[in-house]
């Protein structure tokens, strides 16, 4: 589903991604961990298109396009969800006003009508509760006085909402206490396991994983990925550190 | 018209014309720059005003509003020209009255567009809150010029002007000309003024979200917008100002 060929990327100057490898099909559930400073936010963003992020070298392919010819909104709308290590409040405008304009924005591009104000305020109820969250909070301004779990959750159910093929997800689990890393987990879960799917999920803990059990782990170190293996290599990492297992 | 003869066109000098167009000024012409508004508001009355101004021509807007004891006045302004637009008000206040403005500049182009107030609080306990907001592009220009006057004996004064611009192009401007004239000395006078730019990283977050570019502008602008509008209570006619102003924005080639 997403295929990522010698990819090269700079913020700046200064190289982040040198030469990157990695595919994730349709079904998987691929973690990746890796210590600080070694890129994985900065794959994230680039697969997003955050500007300041430049790609000069290699390739992307997403479910049979060239990921890096669509604009961000572009990559929404063909399925991609990228998943906020820090959420962005945006005063003034409420989740439900814009998860119903992103949503319609999205269903537009694809030829399917848009949802009705009822209609979308049942699914919104539906993926709230999946999180735990109160439809109270989705009247609220978009992150505006969240805590940083309530963000992570909120991100969740944006993602529930929208209903994306792949998503990428930027540590969803920092700044999350125990029970609500539960209920991010299950709603990760609920939301994307399924074979027609597949998740990119960046972490640096491996309590997360014991929730969302991932199919493949790989780490990223300067750069690139070092190592590829089974939800072991993980329980290795959170034993041994970073630096015993890429020795 | 033998009277007009004696009137003679403002110029740069005066204080409250500092960013006026005054080519535009002169196009007006004398006789268009005498022309007020009397709005007289009884004790305990209360008068709401919602207008949407500004054309391809240049035009002025004067009222002179006085305000009777308890007396309330609520003026809600879109202005969005496409030549010079300035929507002057002069307010005087008795005890315990109050004023509110709620004022949105917006367009691009190469033209200025302003709010002149003057709120005169002559007697105590009277209240004003004005906020502005500033919304351009191109080279336009948007221009807040805010005089609070507090008379002598005018305690328990409570007066405050709050304006924030967005500049969505590098050649457009804003300015803010806050102007508190303050004799009592029990009384609350705050102003604020920013120029800003949009949202980067909400513009991303919402793109991340499919809204597309233009969307994701409309919708930042209308919330950046929505606090002039808040304290007006009728639903409709805030979304007819809001509207207008933000159709100025749909016609922007940005």
């Amino acid at each position: 589903m997403l295929t990522i060929t010698d990819l090269h990327a700079s913020v700046g100057d200064k190289p982040i991604l040198k030469g990157l490898t990695l595919d994730v099909p349709a079904g998987e559930i691929h973690a990746i961990m890796g210590p600080n400073g070694a890129g994985k936010s900065t794959l994230a963003n680039v697969l997003g298109g955050k500007p300041g992020y430049e790609v000069t070298g290699g390739s992307v392919m997403f479910r049979g396009q060239d990921l890096f010819a669509l604009e961000p909104h572009e990559r929404a709308a063909a399925g991609l969800f990228l998943g906020f290590q820090y959420p962005v409040e945006i005063p003034g405008v409420s989740n439900v006003q814009f998860l119903r304009e992103a949503l319609n924005a999205q269903r537009r591009s694809r030829d399917e009508a848009p949802l009705t104000g009822g209609e979308f305020l049942k699914l919104a109820k539906d993926k709230a509760g999946l999180l735990k969250m109160d439809m109270e909070m989705l009247k609220r301004q978009v992150n505006v006085g969240f805590s940083g779990g309530e963000k992570k959750r909120a991100e969740m159910v944006q993602m529930g909402i929208l209903d994306p093929a792949f998503a990428v997800l930027d540590e969803t689990d920092s700044g999350l206490d125990i029970d609500a890393l539960r209920i991010v987990g299950a709603g990760i879960n609920a939301i994307m396991r399924s074979p027609d799917k597949a998740v990119l999920l960046i972490t640096h803990y491996q309590r997360l994983l014991d929730v969302v059990r991932p199919d493949k782990v790989s780490i990223l170190a300067g750069g690139r990925i070092v190592e590829t293996g089974g939800p072991e290599l993980a329980l290795r990492l959170e034993a041994e550190g970073y630096d015993s297992v890429m020795a | 018209m033998a009277e007009a003869a004696t009137l003679t066109l403002p110029t740069r000098r005066d204080e409250a014309w500092r960013y006026a167009d005054m080519d535009a000024v002169a196009r007006l012409g004398v006789v268009a720059l005498d022309q007020w508004q009397t709005i007289t508001v009884a004790a305990g009355e209360s008068v709401t005003r919602c207008m949407i101004v500004g054309s391809d021509a240049p035009e002025l807007h004067r009222f002179r509003v006085s305000l009777g004891e308890g007396a309330k006045a609520a003026f809600f302004v879109t202005n969005r020209g496409d030549d010079y637009t300035r929507v002057e008000l002069e307010v005087r206040l008795a005890q315990g009255a109050h004023f509110e403005f709620g004022g949105v500049t917006i367009g691009g182009g190469a033209a200025t567009r302003e709010f002149v107030t003057q709120v005169i609080h002559a007697e105590p306990e009277a209240t004003s809150n004005q906020t502005v907001r500033a919304v351009h592009w191109g080279t336009g220009t948007g221009n807040f010029l805010g005089e609070i006057k507090v008379a002598r004996h005018a305690q328990k004064t409570d007066a405050a002007q709050d304006f924030k611009a967005l500049l969505l192009e590098a050649g457009a401007s804003a300015n803010a000309v806050p102007q508190l004239e303050i004799f009592a000395d029990d009384v609350k006078c705050a102003h604020g003024a920013t120029v800003g730019e949009l949202d980067e990283a909400a513009r991303f977050y919402m793109m991340a979200r499919g809204v597309d570019p233009a969307t994701a502008q409309r919708l930042l602008v209308q919330a950046f917008i929505g606090d002039a509008f808040v304290s007006l209570d009728d639903e409709a006619e805030r979304e007819t100002l809001l509207d207008a102003a933000l159709s100025a924005l749909e016609g922007a080639q940005l």
